[in-house]
């Protein structure tokens, strides 16, 4: 029995396997999509060397203490004063104004696109909103300071006190947040399209109505694309120059009161590189100083985010 | 036209036996609990199915068995109101639940839903805690009762509650197939339903889960009235007491709508059906 198997299955010249060789394309290919996964890894490598090297120099003529506790920014004056703090609080203003429109609107747009709105509607308005964010920040800035402030100047509450001036942190910040809801509600859309139509079902087949089945299964569900979109967003902010620059003024000014005009990091970071200063010299190494700050503190706020997103997601298959 | 103690808004579902007229003309007697005349569903305007009445009694098992696309699912999701959330979907006829019209314009689908649980084809537990998914019905419709108690109480009826309480707080994702559709019939138990619909509820499971969900629903038959579609004709004649038979017709124009061809107790339709295409679909010789 097994012999008569073994004769029909073998065939009566047993075929020839080819020699192994090598495939020069596959190497090739394996070598270039190597480079690529590199090369931010390797940009943020280099950025960091860069900023290392004058920081410390910096440093070792400015004691840390000074730079983080003195309150006054005047780098560029005869008599120099190095205390980063206005120009911190000055980002985290804005930031925070920004992030207060931001993350609010653009949570609620990402809702009614995923839950809420019509196929129709969907596809007409995640292209615009997807446009949006292609459009240039120094747009955004002048949209700032001839809409939006005089905007709030002409309809400002007395009993809040002065009107901002033609510079404010706040209008910088309110244009900010318009600014990166496109990223949160484009990002947060895509993670809760995501969310499988199996979970809607199931919730709504026990009596939840779409706000419940938004809220308490497809949120959670797609938290850590939310949380993401966050950061991005939030990251854009602290990141943003031309805006600040532009709206919120460039007078370093320890406040956290809106309507007055302040300097962000990233407003300092630009003005100062402009060629006047010269290399080596302590000026040109308060650039990188700040850079380096700035640097650190989204590292942080983007650890501090993906350790958050660990702990409190839900995990769908 | 209903009883008004028998709202589907009150909290109890009557159970004395009350005769109804219906709109047709016919009486409901008490073993009915959900009855559809001439019930029509379409998509997009095309008929998925067509003229369907059937009555679905009380305290048994009835399953909806056909070949692929005859619109079993389809008739399963008109009882608890779930083609409402298609937008391409509407519907013609009346389906009446212990004499009342799911689809009277007053009746709350949510109140239907929570009346008429439904576990689905693939185990969907959301990705929260096991107690979180078995509380997730009663804490959504605001009821007022002992969630702990609800919850232990789901998942003993479900069998499931042995293996599961010392970890009522871990993930319900980390949990087998078979595991998770029992924690799914759980859920869907909690809301205190009187009607449980089942959508190929084992057609994801390997054969001893499915044996578990079987058994489980020959127990659940003494409290609640369990419909169930079933690619599986073993399935049906395990553990049905009723059986419809649906299959497509196809219409001069080329158009394809489910049609129920015969509905009687399980075993006549397997052992003497009345219908040629009965016969042939549970002979295996189509489908």
């Amino acid at each position: 029995m097994m012999s008569t198997h073994e004769t029909i299955l073998s065939p009566a010249t047993p075929p020839v396997l080819g020699k192994s060789r090598r495939r020069v394309g596959e190497r090739l290919i394996f070598a270039v999509l190597v480079f690529c996964a590199l090369a931010s890894v390797l940009t943020t490598v280099g950025i960091v060397a860069a900023l290392l090297q004058p920081t410390i120099e910096f440093f070792s003529e400015v004691s840390p203490l000074d730079f983080f506790s003195a309150e006054e920014w005047a780098p560029f004056f005869a008599d120099p004063s190095f205390g980063v703090l206005p120009i911190v609080v000055g980002t985290l203003s804005v930031t925070f104004w920004a992030v207060l429109i931001a993350l609010p609107l653009g949570l609620c747009a990402a809702i009614f696109l995923s839950e809420y709105a019509s196929p129709r509607v969907r596809r007409v308005v995640k292209p615009v909103l997807e446009v949006l964010e292609g459009i240039p920040t120094v747009a955004y800035g002048f949209f700032a300071l001839t809409f939006i402030t005089p905007l709030i100047r002409d309809n400002w509450p007395g009993f809040l006190g002065d009107p901002p001036g033609i510079f404010s942190a706040g209008a910088a910040g309110i244009v900010l947040g318009i600014m990166i809801i496109p990223t949160v509600a484009s990002i947060s859309e895509d993670a809760m399209s995501a969310v499988p139509g199996s979970l809607r079902e199931g919730a709504y087949a026990l009596g939840a109505t779409r706000r419940t089945v938004a809220l308490r299964v497809v949120v959670p569900a797609a938290l850590s694309g939310i949380v993401a979109s966050f950061v991005l967003g939030v990251s854009r902010a602290i990141g943003e120059t031309m805006v600040v620059l532009i709206a919120a003024g460039n007078t370093p000014n320890l406040t956290f009161n809106p309507v007055e005009s302040i300097q962000t990091m990233t407003a300092f970071i630009a003005t100062s590189a402009t060629g006047d200063i010269g290399v080596g010299t302590l000026q040109y190494k308060t650039v990188f100083a700040v850079g380096a700050l700035l640097f650190v503190m989204t590292l942080t706020m983007n650890v501090v985010s993906t350790w958050l997103v660990r702990r409190f997601r839900e995990v769908y298959e | 036209m209903a009883d008004p103690s028998k709202q589907i808004t009150s909290a109890v579902v009557s159970v004395e036996p009350v005769a109804t007229t219906t709109s047709a003309g016919a009486s409901v007697a008490v073993d009915t609990v959900l009855r559809t005349n001439d019930v029509h569903v379409f998509y997009d305007g095309v008929p998925a199915i067509k003229n369907v009445s059937m009555d679905i009694q009380r305290n048994r098992i009835t399953a909806l068995i056909g070949p692929s696309g005859c619109g079993k699912s389809t008739l399963l999701r008109t009882f608890n109101r779930m083609n409402d959330l298609i937008p391409s979907a509407s519907m013609t006829g009346e389906v009446l639940y212990h004499g009342q019209d799911l689809y009277d314009p007053s009746v709350d689908p949510v109140e239907v839903r929570k009346r008429i649980g439904m576990v689905f084809q693939k185990p969907n537990p959301f990705p929260k805690s096991i107690y979180d998914n078995v509380a997730f019905g009663p804490r959504v419709l605001c009821m007022k009762v002992d969630m702990d108690e609800v919850v232990e109480r789901s998942l003993r009826h479900a069998v499931l509650w042995d293996e599961v309480k010392d970890r009522l707080k871990g993930s319900a994702v980390g949990m087998s197939g078979g595991q998770q559709q029992r924690l799914c019939i759980a859920r869907a138990l909690a809301t205190n339903p009187d009607v449980l619909l089942m959508d190929e509820p084992c057609s994801a499971l390997d054969p001893i889960a499915t044996g578990r969900i079987e058994d489980l629903m020959v127990r659940l038959r003494d409290e609640y009235t369990i419909v169930v579609v079933t690619h599986n004709m073993q399935q049906a004649t395990r553990v049905s007491d009723r059986t419809a038979f649906l299959t497509v017709e196809v219409d001069e124009h080329d158009q394809r709508t489910g049609v129920v061809v015969e509905y009687d107790d399980t075993a006549k339709i397997f052992s003497q059906p009345g219908d040629p295409r009965t016969e042939e679909y549970v002979t295996g010789r189509i489908g």
